[in-house]
């Protein structure tokens, strides 16, 4: 009873506080400060159409390398924390098949996310979209696949060579940047190229993918995981 | 009543809405999933809030292509809603992701310590 009040309480300081902000809000008229700043010289100074991504790989770029960072150390502390003991490394469990219209469909379906994953990715500077979202809709290929097969043993060199060479090039295009153009992670020691194409905007095409393969990598590895500890005992 | 509810406003109380039902779920619910799931629902009423405080009325998204050229006589300033909350909604969902996995994973170890998900039977540091 008592908790059940306190929850109340808690709930009806936050109504009272949101109805506050909500009442004395105004949507902006315009653009202000640095987003101003981006809008009027992001195309010029960046060359990608999407200003989001602009933001998002070059402004801030150190911020993009630190969201990496997490989802590693993510990906690392769940490998860490759902290890297998060795008898239950070597314990076969053979699952139940699952239907034919989901296996059908998975060998037509599974090519197409991928594809479609890789075109996020690579048109990240142009279309809504960029590395991290591509790189989980690879991923949600890689779900699929586990589920019309859950017997299936994901590749775990595989994924470990591709999300640490991503993130290697990752780090050696932002230093390159220092050297080359003006500072780390700026995308210019490439030449912008034509504003609206494919191979457009320097090296944030490159960045991205780099970004999409390990973001895709990183996530197949933490279902890899989840997928094992059902050996666990 | 039309102009009064305007865009930005409905975001904001579908994201007021939504932390709501998510600070609600954390505190009275008893099963570590359903804990999990009112985080996540908490975390996407904070993305809408963000997202809604870049909205500006009658302007489009920040990607420039022909139409936005068009629309602006190639004056973007005036066309475009603020990048900079997107950029950080990006980077908000992702951490969240982060966090939602490793949430999942420590209930999957509770769950092989005590074969149970109720929060009350953790008791072990209570006294």
């Amino acid at each position: 009873m008592i908790k059940n009040s306190l929850i109340a309480l808690v709930l009806a300081s936050f109504v009272f506080m949101f109805y506050h902000l909500y009442m004395s809000y105004e949507p902006k008229t315009e653009l202000s400060g640095i987003a101003a700043h981006y809008a009027e010289h992001g195309a010029a100074e960046v060359g990608a159409a999407n200003l989001v991504t602009a933001v998002v790989v070059t402004y801030r770029g150190f911020d993009t390398m630190g969201e990496v960072t997490i989802l590693f150390l993510t990906a690392s502390i769940i490998s860490f924390f759902l290890k297998l003991s060795k008898k239950d490394e070597e314990k076969v469990i053979v699952h139940r098949g699952t239907s034919e219209l989901l296996v059908t469909a998975s060998q037509i379906l599974i090519p197409i996310i991928f594809l479609f994953g890789i075109y996020v990715f690579i048109n990240g500077h142009l279309t809504p979209g960029g590395g991290f979202q591509g790189g989980a809709i690879i991923a949600s290929g890689i779900v699929l696949s586990i589920m019309a097969n859950p017997n299936r043993e994901i590749n775990h060199h595989a994924i470990l060579w591709i999300e640490s060479i991503s993130g290697i090039f990752f780090v050696i295009i932002g230093i390159l940047g220092i050297f080359l153009a003006g500072g780390f992670l700026d995308n210019r020691f490439i030449s912008l190229g034509e504003f609206g194409d494919l191979f457009s905007a320097g090296a944030i095409p490159i960045i991205y993918s780099l970004i999409g393969l390990k973001v895709g990598a990183e996530i197949s590895n933490i279902l890899n995981r989840y997928q094992k500890s059902q050996k666990e005992s | 009543m039309m102009e009064y509810l305007n865009l930005g406003k409905i975001s904001l109380l579908i994201g007021f809405i939504l932390i709501l039902i998510g600070f609600w779920g954390l505190l009275s619910q008893k099963n570590i999933i359903k804990i999990i799931v009112s985080f996540t629902i908490l975390e996407t009423g904070i993305n809408i809030l963000i997202v809604a405080l870049g909205w500006i009325k009658g302007r489009t998204a920040p990607i420039i292509d022909d139409s936005v050229e068009q629309m602006a006589n190639h004056n973007v300033l005036n066309t475009i809603v603020d990048p900079v909350p997107q950029a950080l909604v990006l980077t908000a969902i992702v951490i969240g992701f982060g966090v939602t996995a490793l949430l999942l994973a420590y209930a999957m170890k509770l769950f092989r310590a005590k074969r149970t998900l109720e929060i009350n039977k953790f008791n072990d540091l209570k006294w």
